[in-house]
């Protein structure tokens, strides 16, 4: 195992989910290059091979569109996220791009108080491990295990 | 303890008024359950599309009831309970497959694909112990079986030797507007199921509510996507209980009409830095980029742009609701069309543009209201009565849901 490299993708990992636990989903769309995909669908679309989407980006322009969507178009109920994520699988696919996969189980946390185990899943990612800068996805699926999503899915995971 | 339907009395405005207690009564629940998903109404099962195949199944609800819709060998479809004659498990356990005949897990008591029991494990014993009598017949507590009818590729299913065939019950004008979709063979994207907070009428409500549509869901709005020269309508069909809404805007955003959004974003406003995700195509020839249209009691069909869906709208006790999506395209697209819907699918499901607002709405009904059972809500937009209209300011196919809905219910 490359140390260096696990620790580089573990990192990204972890700050791509502190920004949106933080609510600074601002950073969000910089955590991809620029032509970056992000999707979340479900188990049971991604195993049938089906290619619809819960949510889907091709850039990092569609990524900010959501982030703008969200913070001034959407109405939802004040809530946050706390995401835990599993320690990472990584291999290197070549000199500049790793393939990751890992778990994660978010906990939404409404205004009221209510907490509720709201998504568990798989993070599939494509890493671009530029030369100097910071990593960046080229592409994130999200597949979460379940198909059923409750109330509504606003934040992104 | 709550009154029972008997002792609930409609308030005297009639079809302007809608008290609480009809989204609250567990009496009134079970009186759905038997008078409507059971009673003399169409339910949606799904699309013809989902099975293609002599064998193939699936399994989902009429109202709470489990059933087993079937392709048989025959090409056939058949819709029955799913519930197994001997003791009632599940007959099927699984989503969906492709099966010759259909074996009761519990004790292997077997089906054919329509629905009819074939044989009994050990119904005459082993080495002629045990068994049953000869004249048993537990044939008798067969699985309810379904009157099923295909409409454009839309598969109804009734209990009841009464309802009326479904062309007749969805009306006209209604089943006109689901052909213009519904135009030709069509390829499942995939889906996703939406559990709402709350009773099933609120989302059937506001589904049928045009008056909320520019008020709540903003997206539109807030990035100056809006038309001001907007055409559109409202049609109620069937018995009141089935709608069709549309909105025939100016098609295809130019790329100076972007320019001109993104002016105004400049003094003040918001724009969207990939508007291109609206570019879409008129398919269907006619100019009408949004149609919503739904059947009593719990059929959905979108177009919105160039994303098509269906919603099934399931009922899973008095203050919860599933809603699950199937979105489609048609056997014709080619790449870049699939990718034209995967990308407006944005605006629709559980995270849509224009739709995530709808998945709490309807739950703030269920909980603001949740001391005033006595109390009702005002429907009086577009007046007090149900018919079709060419301004969507108006409520009147919610109107047109409780006229078809207190008939069933003898409300």
């Amino acid at each position: 195992m490359d140390a260096a490299l696990q620790l580089a993708v573990e990192n990204l990992l972890a700050r791509y989910v502190h920004a949106i636990d933080d609510d600074r989903l601002e950073d969000w769309p910089g955590f991809f290059v620029e032509k970056g995909r992000y999707r979340i669908t479900t188990a049971e679309n991604y195993e049938r091979g089906l290619p619809l989407s819960i949510i889907y980006a091709d850039s990092r322009a569609m990524l900010a569109d959501r982030v703008s969507a969200l913070r001034h178009a959407n109405i939802y109920e004040a809530q946050r996220y706390r995401h835990t994520v599993s320690s990472t699988l990584v291999e290197r696919l070549d000199a500049g791009t790793v393939r990751a996969s890992s778990n994660f189980q978010v906990v939404r946390i409404m205004h009221t108080g209510e907490s509720l185990l709201f998504a568990s899943g798989r993070y599939l990612d494509r890493i671009r491990m530029s030369g100097g800068g910071e990593p960046q996805f080229e592409e994130r699926v999200v597949v979460i295990d379940s198909r059923s999503v409750d109330t509504l899915l606003a934040i992104p995971l | 303890m709550s009154a029972g339907p008997a002792a609930r009395a409609w308030p005297s405005e009639g079809l302007a008024r809608v008290p609480y207690w009809i989204y609250q009564d567990e009496d009134v629940y079970r009186r759905e359950q038997e008078r409507i998903y059971r009673g003399d109404t169409w339910n949606f099962l799904g699309l013809e599309a989902e099975l293609p195949e002599k064998g193939d199944f699936k399994t989902t609800f009429a109202g709470e009831m489990p059933v087993v819709v079937t392709r048989d060998e025959k090409g056939a479809l058949n819709c029955f309970e799913n519930r197994c004659a001997h003791r009632g498990s599940l007959l099927c356990i699984k989503d969906r497959g492709n099966v010759k005949e259909i074996v009761c897990v519990y004790h292997n008591w077997t089906y054919d694909l329509r629905g009819d029991l074939t044989a009994v494990a050990f119904r005459r014993g082993v080495q002629g112990k045990g068994g049953m009598l000869a004249d048993a017949e537990p044939e008798s507590q067969a699985p309810r079986k379904f009157r099923v009818e295909v409409f454009c590729g839309l598969i109804f299913a009734t209990l009841s030797d009464n309802t009326s065939p479904v062309e007749r019950y969805i009306g006209p004008e209604i089943a006109a507007r689901i052909r213009r979709v519904m135009k030709e063979p069509v390829k499942i994207l995939g889906g996703y199921t939406q559990v709402l907070q709350s009773n099933w009428k609120l989302y059937f409500e506001n589904v049928k509510d045009t008056y909320h549509a520019s008020l709540l869901h903003l997206f539109f709005s807030t990035f100056r996507l809006n038309r001001l020269e907007q055409k559109g309508g409202v049609v109620v069909g069937g018995e009141g209980g089935s709608h069709a809404s549309f909105t025939m805007m100016k098609s295809e955003l130019s790329g100076d009409e972007y320019e001109r959004a993104g002016m105004r974003s400049a003094s003040g406003g918001y724009a969207l830095q990939a508007p291109q995700m609206l570019e879409s195509m008129d398919e269907i020839g006619d100019g009408v980029t949004l149609q919503i249209l739904t059947v009593f009691p719990g059929f959905v069909l979108q177009q919105i742009m160039n994303s098509l869906a269906v919603r099934q709208v399931l009922p899973k006790g008095v203050g919860r609701t599933e809603l699950v999506w199937t979105c489609f395209g048609y056997a014709s697209d080619d790449a870049k069309m699939t990718e034209l819907r995967m990308k407006q699918a944005n605006l629709v499901g559980p995270a849509g543009y224009i739709s995530l607002e709808d998945g709490a709405a309807t739950g703030f009904v269920q909980r603001g209201a949740a001391g005033a059972s006595e109390r009702a809500s005002f429907v009086e937009m577009g007046g007090r009565t149900v018919e079709s209209n060419e301004s969507r300011v108006t409520e009147t196919s919610v109107r047109g849901l409780w006229q078809q809905y207190r008939r069933h219910m003898g409300l």
